[in-house]
């Protein structure tokens, strides 16, 4: 019982000495979790609560409301519509798989759009909201919400999308809209900023061009959500705010009737007015709806766009090259005038033929025009006259003057993306681009705008509207912005240049501007005699307002109405002996081998303002195929004139 | 008269009464109240399903407790082998007839309540532990004999429960038996050896392992190798506790926990809960609630005569401190996910019974301190 006692004693000892041993462990134990605590909850803190609230916190950025083109009167030409669409947020959904198959059943998607929804599913986010229809009929929309509550985590939602109510009438200078590409966000920051899925950008034209001022942008929701991504509740809400609208120079009626004279033809017709540069027509045929590329077009629809031989896609007034045809011989003349070559009473015999080293050079004339001066060889379009006029003038001389009065250029700068310079050539460039030297056979075609010469619609339009100015430099414009010129301000700066332009001819002060590096002035003079312009501006008025002209035919006897212009017929194949011998007509004529028909005109005659130009691509002769166009066209464009300037005024007064 | 009492081995009631432990009842109090306001906040600050029930179960517990309290140390002794063989017989008859949920075989069905007899194992060790060394003299302690049956007592119950498959649980029943075991006297060499046999036989042990288990050891190492899968627990968890701060969101505003961010908020993380809404104060407090009870049960053990409720306050002591320890290592990132509830504070019945239940012994041996036993 002792020596138990003992072994007691032992064991209590024991177990005493070990809970001690324990008990210091517990303690620095639980003091370690204690420091562990503070090392997270004190520490770590501001760690922990930007996490926590990354968890709880979520953005839903909705898309903004895309600013409006209109037309000079106001006008809506590339708007907003509300459309009915259904979105499904996937982490929302408890059963995603079964839902879509029951709106599958619903909205009758075909396998391939099905699987499309589904690669979109998985390449965005959970709690990003995917668009499973854009355009919903109001009878799949009324059939969606019947089923509504058996389709739990479909939202029916009214959304706006763009619309282009005019369908194909501004497409090529408007452009149309399309989900934003990885390429539109790389390429554009703002575009990136903004980006929402199912966005829509500018993907040609100006819709791609005043893209920044467009788009606006994103109201954000900012809610609360659990674990599940299930919104719990909103937290604030910045709304968004809708892109600028813009302002276009174009009339709507102008455009309009534009394209229905050019119909199913291919070709181009451009408006300017001839001191302000508003552009207010610009069309190209044929055209198609943008409103197809909203939804991303069917393949069946782009396949009949894309491989239409008239090439509807191409914007002709800017990105086409065309041969000038007649239309330069206003040039031309202008050019040898100026230079002193000839003078208006030099008179050439026109045989119909001319021979020249060797060639034969036809006028269009077969019998000859007979003696001829130069303001019946523009009015007549004399062939002859203007070869044997371009021989004397040589090419360096007359590209000089057709660059300075807008050819070989872009009009519009940049605006209009992809716009073409064309070319003007001469010596030097023949040299420089195909190592050949000039020939003088290639002058005397560029005469009669033929050869290398190539230039765009619209730079014909500019050079028709720079000549009837009186010789001025314009600035072509197609939006209405606040810091523009007004009429007023123009015409006021054109005499200003005008009265100093005589004064120049004094070769010191020239030098002395040359040596003081003094910069053009705006609207700078481009002539050096006005009578030069009078005169070739006089002789067109002939060429459509007297007997013999060329496009006699198509004149407006009314003196409101009067305007004069130039027609061309641009030869696209060389004219084989065999071919004139037939002469052919037109029509007998394979298409891609007929000529294409120019015209260029300004009007109203006494008192100019609005030059125009019109293509029509192997429309036959200019004279039967595109002056009569703008006869209809002046007609419209002077019965708005007075409703233009009181436009004009308002959005003048309104821009200051 | 005093003396009498004292020397005397029989109590009244009275004197019972009055002998009642007032530090551990208060520390039991406390956090039968924090838990509850807890379980409150898991329910979204509603008096739902968790909370109704936990707040009942530890009303219906405590009474118990108290009752159970007034049983004499001896009694608990006679019961000690009974105890363990009951429960060992509960465990057996659950790995045949247990109710599965989530892929595990934990539970009885006993019709009024949902029975996890591993949690009542992790009580039962300690009670036939302190009985068996109780009635071994301390040099034989350490003979073959005297290894082989605690060894054999301990080994069983925790094959029964890894095979439910219930790694946490039986961690814990094994620490508290190898603890109790320690205490008792054993020589500290076995223990070494037992640890470097278990260290070499680790990758074999791991080959046993259920893919799951695995899985979460391995996450513990790189949480962030898999935030939404595996990771989750732990990571959502630090950012709770974490964005706690000093003083906590404030009570019922845990965004972790109400927006459902927290995995197991009722029971393994309700100390991450706690912690978020109270902040480092809060959990501090609530960490010093239980040191108070876990050394007021050392303190008792102390104080009381007989080596059985010595021992079994010691270890029941430790039991505890393991308990809190794994528990809080666990959510705060310490130590590998393992399930394991916090005493009291986690939902959980059989959890709330057995911690009761041991409670009530180490009363007993309060009230009971100067009672021997043969």
């Amino acid at each position: 019982m002792f020596s138990g006692g003992d072994t007691f004693v032992r064991k209590l000892s024991t177990l005493n000495r070990r809970v001690f041993i324990l008990s210091l462990a517990k303690g620095i134990i639980f003091t370690g979790i204690v420091a562990r605590l503070f090392s997270l909850q004190i520490n770590e803190n501001k760690k922990y609560l930007t996490l926590s609230d990354k968890n709880r916190l979520r953005e839903w950025r909705l898309p903004p409301v895309r600013g409006q083109f209109l037309d000079y009167f106001g006008n809506v030409i590339a708007g907003n519509l509300k459309v009915y669409q259904l979105h499904v947020v996937p982490e929302d959904v408890d059963n995603f798989k079964a839902l879509m198959n029951r709106l599958r059943e619903i909205l009758k998607l075909s396998d391939k759009q099905f699987a499309k929804i589904m690669k979109k599913k998985n390449s965005q986010k959970p709690w990003e909201t995917l668009v499973i229809s854009e355009n919903l009929t109001w009878d799949e929309f009324s059939k969606i919400n019947f089923y509504l509550h058996d389709l739990i985590g479909a939202k029916p939602v009214l959304s706006v999308a763009r619309n282009y109510p005019y369908n194909e009438t501004f497409t090529h200078v408007l452009g149309y809209v399309g989900e934003a590409s990885e390429n539109d966000l790389i390429r554009n920051e703002t575009i990136k900023q903004n980006h929402v899925a199912g966005l829509r950008v500018g993907k040609i034209g100006l819709e791609k061009t005043f893209e920044n001022y467009l788009i606006g942008t994103n109201g954000v929701q900012r809610y609360e959500v659990n674990a599940y991504g299930k919104r719990i509740n909103q937290l604030d809400f910045e709304e968004g705010t809708k892109g600028q609208d813009i302002k276009l120079t174009l009339d709507l009626e102008v455009q309009k009737l534009a394209g229905e004279l050019l119909g199913d033809k291919a070709g181009s017709i451009s408006v300017m007015d001839i001191y302000t540069g508003d552009i207010i027509a610009m069309q190209s045929s044929p055209s198609f709806n943008p409103n197809l590329f909203l939804y991303g077009i069917s393949q069946q629809d782009w396949d009949l766009i894309k491989t239409n031989p008239l090439k509807p896609l191409v914007n002709k007034t800017v990105y086409g090259l065309y041969s000038p045809g007649s239309t330069i011989k206003p040039i031309v003349a202008l050019s040898a005038l100026e230079n002193d070559i000839i003078s208006p009473k030099n008179t050439v015999l026109c045989t119909g033929k001319m021979e020249m080293y060797g060639q034969t050079y036809h006028c269009w004339k077969k019998k000859g025009h007979g003696y001829m001066d130069l303001r019946n060889a523009i009015k007549q379009s004399c062939d002859t006259y203007f070869y044997e006029t371009a021989r004397k003038l040589g090419v360096d001389r007359l590209s000089l003057t057709a660059k300075k009065f807008g050819l070989g250029n872009t009009v519009l700068k940049g605006t209009i993306g992809n716009e073409k310079k064309g070319l003007i050539p001469n010596t030097t460039w023949k040299k420089q681009q195909l190592g050949q030297g000039w020939v003088l056979g290639e002058t005397i075609i560029t005469g009669i705008g033929q050869g290398y010469i190539q230039t765009t619609p619209l730079q014909l339009c500019l050079m028709t509207a720079q000549l009837a100015n009186g010789g001025f430099k314009i600035y072509p414009r197609i939006t209405v912005e606040k810091n523009q010129d007004s009429l007023e301000k123009i015409k006021f700066k054109m005499k200003q240049s005008a009265l100093t332009a005589k004064e120049e001819i004094n070769p010191i002060r020239k030098e002395v501007k040359e040596f003081f590096n003094i910069k053009d002035k705006e609207y700078q003079t481009l002539f050096r005699n006005p009578e030069n312009i009078k005169f070739v501006l006089e002789a067109m008025w002939g060429s459509t307002n007297e007997v013999m002209g060329t496009s006699f035919g198509s004149r407006l006897k009314d003196k409101k109405y009067e305007f004069a212009g130039k027609t061309g017929t641009a030869q696209v194949k060389k004219i084989t002996e065999r071919h004139r011998e037939l002469e052919l007509k037109a029509k007998d004529v394979p298409y891609e081998e007929r000529d294409h028909a120019l015209y260029v005109a300004f009007g109203p005659y006494k008192n100019p303002r609005y030059a125009l130009s019109i293509l029509v691509e192997h429309g036959g002769s200019g004279s039967t195929t595109a002056a009569p166009m703008a006869k209809k066209l002046f007609k419209l464009i002077i019965d708005r004139h007075e409703e233009r300037e009181k436009a004009r005024a308002k959005n003048f007064s309104l821009a200051t | 008269m005093y003396q009498q009492v004292s020397y005397s081995d029989q109590y009244t009631f009275f004197q019972k009464l009055r002998s009642f432990d007032l530090v551990l009842l208060f520390c039991i109090i406390t956090l039968g109240i924090i838990s509850s306001f807890s379980m409150y906040s898991t329910d979204g600050g509603e008096l739902l399903y968790h909370s109704k029930s936990h707040i009942l179960r530890f009303l219906i517990f405590f009474i118990m407790m108290f009752f159970f309290s007034f049983l004499s140390i001896r009694f608990w002794h006679a019961i000690g082998y009974l105890f363990y063989i009951v429960v060992l017989g509960l465990l057996i008859w659950t790995s045949f007839y247990g109710v599965t949920s989530s892929g595990s075989k934990r539970w009885l069905n006993l019709y009024f309540i949902n029975l996890q007899p591993s949690e009542l194992m992790k009580i039962a060790i300690i009670i036939c532990y302190a009985k068996l060394y109780h009635r071994l003299q301390i040099n034989n302690v350490n003979q073959i004999k005297n290894l082989v049956i605690p060894i054999t007592i301990l080994v069983l119950p925790i094959l029964l429960v890894v095979s439910q498959p219930d790694l946490g649980t039986s961690i814990l029943i094994a620490l508290s038996g190898i603890i109790v075991m320690w205490l008792a006297g054993i020589n500290i060499k076995y223990f070494i050896y037992t640890f470097l046999t278990f260290l070499i036989s680790t990758p074999f042990i791991i080959s046993f392992l259920k893919p799951y288990q695995k899985l979460r050891i391995l996450t513990f190492f790189d949480p962030d190798k898999d935030p939404l899968g595996a990771g989750y627990q732990i990571i959502q968890s630090k950012i709770a506790v974490g964005s706690g701060g000093f003083t906590g969101k404030g009570f019922l505003k845990g965004t972790q926990s109400y927006l459902e961010f927290l995995p197991e908020k009722h029971t393994d993380f309700i100390f991450t809960l706690f912690s978020e809404e109270h902040g480092f104060i809060g959990s501090t407090f609530l960490l010093l609630i239980y040191a108070i009870m876990i050394f007021r049960i050392i303190k008792i053990g102390s104080d009381t005569r007989s080596f059985f409720g010595k021992l079994f306050c010691f270890g029941f002591g430790s039991a505890i401190f393991v308990y809190v320890t794994i528990n809080m290592s666990m959510v705060l990132g310490l130590l590998p996910i393992v399930g394991s509830p916090l005493p009291i504070m986690s939902y959980g019945g059989s959890s709330m019974l057995a911690t009761m239940i041991g409670l009530s012994i180490v009363m007993s041996a309060k009230i009971h301190s100067r009672q021997t036993v043969s």
